[in-house]
């Protein structure tokens, strides 16, 4: 176990050691790797913060419910109460028809013509804040209409069209990125194919000879599936700079852009998740790329 | 160890390299294999190391039959026969310690063992504190020692080697021989293949002598002395006696 460990960190190191030989031809192959790995990865930065927003603008929906005319207060405090112990309600706020009319005598210049009026002309109106935890636009949407069955309601407004149509627009982003990772991952599997297909020819000989004193397939084959890991590995590190780097340039106007929109939003550089993620990504195509190579080309390869 | 019958070997072109060779080679034996260019001695070699498969007959190598040995099982078919070539094939990009190393490191031995065997190997070829040199700062006869510690450091039963001496003079060719000669008396069986006149001359050992892939003279071993293995005496030997 131990010397299978040994050997295994020794073909690790000693791939490692042969790419380092060929350091331009090694960090090119690497740079088309994490370039191509690097165009999904923003992509996939920019539609998550995007998404985080436009979650924010959810939670931050107010509904409006105006009751009919004529409905008493107490009627009206009863419907409060019954609308504040609603599971997907955080908060309701009550403006009752006499206070609504004093804000609006008092702003609107109209005073005088207002008291002229012998009935208030205005309805008992509820603002009802939703929980965060059911900000989805379907869950707006079905409080919306049971709100609407209660008695007594008039009218309830909810303004979830524009967010709808964001939603809808990021989800087709959010399909076009999974189909250009899923692109841009064959590239690199051929990438690193095709690497590895032309390291395999030029050490046809250390590969014939290695067969002829025993070495099986698996054997051989092992050196080159560490070359790929380590292309996929340093393709992934690369993209991460990238991304980093692109992120940081559009962070400076995003926020800028979000200011002049009274949002404090920040951009988010990747998480560790998705750091590790990407690691694992570029190990995993590095190998799969190498090992379709190898199996493909090292079979041919006999001794003579 | 070593039966061959009825064996054809015909190459994809249509010639055909070894026609009807039946041939028993005996575990602890060592035999020449002698022929001018083309005789098919090379194409013998192959077939044993299955680096090539009969058109037809039987050979069985180890008490294996080679047509039983499917694709998957050659590897560990090859791990118990040594081979040795004419151009040595060392991997130039490696040091000595790792070429001999190589087939310890494909069947799995221990790092601390692998330096006890390999320094033991290159012990008996005569080239221990070379380790660490690169094959092309060696001469061609060491090269071709190297190539011998290699074949030899898994202690295969079965030891091949293909105009071993090709491209050594003649003392550096008694070297060499001595050196096989060194690991059959330990058990080995050796089979080496050699057009060289001059060699076979001074090796009394059991020749099979093909001509255009047949056997056509195989000749019982003489009887042995100690003092052929010393070059000198050899040297001397000839020139006293012409045999
Ligand atoms: N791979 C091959 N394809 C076709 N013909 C071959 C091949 N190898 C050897 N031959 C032919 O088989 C014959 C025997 O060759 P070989 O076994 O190499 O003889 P030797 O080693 O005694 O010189 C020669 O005529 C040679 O041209
Ligand atoms: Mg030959």
């Amino acid at each position: 176990m131990i010397a299978w460990l040994t050997r295994h960190a020794q073909t690790m190191v000693g791939s490692l050691g042969r790419l380092s030989q060929q350091k331009l031809a090694t960090l090119l192959t690497m740079l088309v790797i994490g370039i191509a790995l690097a165009l999904p990865l923003c992509l996939h930065v920019l539609v998550t913060n995007a998404q985080r927003v436009t979650g924010d603008w959810n939670r931050a929906l107010e509904i409006s419910v105006f009751l009919k005319r004529p409905t008493s207060l107490d009627e009206a405090r009863q419907i409060v109460e019954r609308v504040r112990q609603r599971r997907d309600v955080e908060e309701v706020q009550f403006v009752s028809a006499e206070a609504a009319l004093q804000v609006f005598r008092r702003d609107s210049g109209f005073g005088d013509a207002i008291d002229a009026l012998s009935d208030n002309p205005l309805p008992h109106a509820l603002i009802v804040r939703p929980s965060p935890k059911y900000a989805t636009p379907a869950d707006l949407e079905s409080l919306a209409s049971s709100l609407r069955e209660l008695a007594s309601v008039d009218v309830v407004q909810l303004d979830t069209a524009w967010v709808n149509r964001l939603d809808a627009i990021l989800a087709a982003i959010g399909r076009a990125v999974v189909i250009a990772t899923a692109v841009l991952a064959f590239g690199v599997i051929v990438i690193v194919g095709n690497t590895i297909r032309l390291d395999i020819q030029n050490r046809r000989a250390e590969i014939e000879v290695t067969k002829l004193v025993g070495g099986s397939d698996g054997f051989v084959r092992r050196p080159f599936l560490y070359s790929g890991i380590w292309y996929g590995v340093g393709g992934a590190v690369l993209a991460w700079i990238i991304t980093a780097i692109v992120v940081a340039a559009l962070r400076e106007p995003i926020n800028r852009i979000a200011l002049l929109y009274g949002s404090n939003f920040q951009v988010i550089p990747m998480d560790l998740a998705t750091s590790a993620k990407l690691l694992l990504t570029g190990a995993a195509l590095g190998w799969l790329g190498s090992y379709l190579a190898a199996s493909r080309h090292l079979r041919n390869i006999e001794p003579s | 160890m070593i039966l061959f019958d009825h064996v054809h070997k015909r190459y994809p072109n249509g010639r055909e390299a070894l026609s009807d060779l039946s041939l028993e080679i005996r575990s602890g034996e060592i035999v020449f294999v002698t022929g001018h260019s083309g005789a098919g001695k090379s194409s013998l070699l192959k077939l044993i190391a299955l680096i090539e498969r009969p058109s037809r007959g039987q050979l069985i190598v180890n008490g294996q039959n080679v047509s039983g040995v499917s694709r998957s099982k050659i590897p560990a078919f090859r791990r118990q026969i040594g081979v040795v070539f004419q151009d040595h094939k060392l991997l130039s990009d490696r040091t000595i310690f790792d070429n001999v190393a190589l087939p310890l490191i494909i069947a799995g031995v221990g790092t601390k063992e692998i330096g006890k065997r390999v320094r033991a190997a290159l012990d008996q070829v005569g080239l221990l504190g070379r380790e660490q040199s690169l094959p092309l700062e060696l001469s061609t006869g060491e090269q071709q020692r190297v190539g011998i510690a290699r074949a030899v450091v898994s202690k295969p039963p079965l030891l091949i080697a293909d105009e071993p001496t090709g491209n050594l003079d003649p003392d550096l060719s008694i070297d060499v021989m001595n050196i096989f000669r060194r690991f059959n008396e330990v058990g080995v069986t050796v089979l080496v293949a050699s057009h060289d006149l001059y060699l076979l001359e001074h090796f009394p050992v059991r020749r099979v002598r093909l001509e255009a892939g047949r056997i056509v003279d195989s000749a019982a071993a003489e009887p042995q002395e100690a003092s052929l293995l010393d070059p000198a005496t050899l040297l001397d030997r000839e020139q006293g006696e012409p045999s």
